[in-house]
């Protein structure tokens, strides 16, 4: 099975972490994530003025691209993409006024009126692959291993474009579960990490990040799981400094969802690229004795 | 903080824009203040997001242009999807912003990011802070 995959550039550069342990993991579960030609940026944040039109072309075009491959549905990893293209995708097929201005200003590309759905991976693995076919293949049970879901906002809101539950989302759980982890609930799972104020008001953000990270620690977690490279920067590069500011805390590993999928499929630390992790993945992953038993398969 | 609140402030050019780019009933919000609570960039406010939209309605532009409010707002939607009348705050910070922006005048210019954060910044960082920040 072929599914047209949208990268968009956060993957291609600083999250090849995120990236190439989904593209192995989904070749192994039978599925090949094919990039779709031309692809440009997104755009990252989706328009939120009722009179800016010209910043949903870049979204649209990319949608444009899917269909023109004959495809009716494009997979995303970066949670970001996710939501600028899939709100997009919803102006398009909804407002029938706004809709007809962009095609009439796209005039070199082809109609286009929603056709396409627009899915975040952790979908394409519950709806498509399914938990139990996944936990059938999975060579390395995570045993063991206690990590915090974190679904960060915007997989999940607006309402109109979640991939879940908005106030109990699951899917991160079942995939945790599906892989053997041990999911660990904390209230802050959907908070925000403070986004783009990283740019502008980077000092701000420590104080977000140890909001979250101190109470999935508190809850019992050992490591985090993400999907959004931005959460994982915000969470991420403050940790060394937070652990000067903090008595008691050395850090604590995040991991994108698709690493921990890609281990339990029996991938090793040169497709998962734990290398580019915060918080020493790998110290945790060798006291649970995973990294050896990745390497001896 | 005093304010004078008239038909010249209520009837404003400002409160026009507001509604016209965020495509929000201002008086919907009922100022049950649940926005605020919710809000997880509310410590780094000077002015809660309760207040922006009642301040936004009374026309009291300079108030709310002078507060580091809008520019501390993330956009993670916590207020949008909690609000019991669906109101949607998210889109009036957004008006606010732009209506600065709109005016050539940049909260963030590039040259504001040193080179070792330029680098050091994830891509969709700098494309969505310049987004937002910037006309
Ligand atoms: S959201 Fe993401 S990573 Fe995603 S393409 Fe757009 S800016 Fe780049
Ligand atoms: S948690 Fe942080 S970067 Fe991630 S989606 Fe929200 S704002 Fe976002
Ligand atoms: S915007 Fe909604 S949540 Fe905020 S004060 Fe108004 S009614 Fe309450
Ligand atoms: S969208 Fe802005 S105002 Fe609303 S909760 Fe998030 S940061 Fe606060």
């Amino acid at each position: 099975m072929s599914l047209a995959y949208y990268p968009g550039c956060t993957l291609k550069t600083k999250a090849k972490n995120l990236e190439e342990p989904a593209i192995a993991s989904m070749e192994v579960l039978g599925s090949r994530l094919e990039e779709i030609p031309r692809w440009n940026c997104c755009g990252a944040v989706y328009s939120l003025a009722d009179d800016d039109l010209i910043h949903q072309v870049a979204p649209v075009r990319n949608l444009i691209r899917v269909k023109e491959q004959g495809k009716n549905e494009v997979v995303t990893l970066c949670s970001f993409c996710l939501n600028t293209l899939k709100r997009a995708n919803l102006l398009m097929k909804e407002d029938a006024e706004k809709r007809g201005t962009l095609n009439s200003f796209m005039d070199e590309e082809i109609d286009y009126g929603g056709e396409v759905e627009v899915v975040h991976l952790l979908e394409v693995l519950k709806d498509q692959v399914g938990w139990e076919a996944l936990a059938q293949k999975v060579k390395l049970p995570l045993r063991g291993l206690r990590v915090a879901p974190y679904y960060g906002c915007t997989l999940l809101r607006p309402r109109e474009v979640a991939i879940d539950d908005v106030e109990k989302p699951t899917i991160l759980q079942e995939l945790l579960e599906a892989v053997g982890a041990t999911p660990v609930d904390f209230p802050e799972f959907a908070e925000c990490c403070g986004s783009y104020q990283i740019v502008s008001s980077p000092d701000d953000i420590p104080k977000y990040a140890w909001h979250i990270l101190n109470s999935a620690l508190t809850h019992g977690a050992e490591a985090l799981v993400l999907t959004c490279p931005l959460c994982d920067y915000n969470l991420g590069q403050g940790q060394k400094e937070l652990m000067k500011k903090h008595d008691g805390f050395d850090g604590v590993p995040l991991f994108y969802f698709t690493q921990l999928l890609a281990l339990a499929l029996g991938l090793g630390p040169q497709v998962c690229h734990f290398e580019l992790n915060y918080g020493e993945p790998e110290l945790l992953l060798r006291e649970k004795n995973l990294l050896p038993r990745v390497e001896a398969l | 903080m005093s304010a004078t609140i008239s038909s010249k402030t209520l009837g404003s050019e400002f409160v026009r824009k507001v509604k016209e780019i965020s495509g929000q009933n201002l008086h919907l919000c009922y100022q049950c203040g649940l926005c605020s609570g919710n809000c997880p960039m509310v410590s780094s406010m000077d002015l809660p997001p309760r207040q922006v939209i009642e301040l936004a309605r009374l026309g009291l532009e300079e108030e709310i242009t002078s507060s580091r409010t809008v520019w501390t707002c993330a956009s993670c939607l916590a207020c949008t999807v909690n609000c019991p009348r669906g109101f949607d705050l998210s889109k009036v910070m957004e008006a606010i912003r732009l209506l600065t922006l709109r005016k050539n005048v940049d909260h963030l210019r590039p040259e504001d990011i040193s080179p070792q954060e330029r680098c050091a910044l994830p891509q969709l960082a700098m494309v969505g802070g310049l987004r937002k920040f910037s006309g």
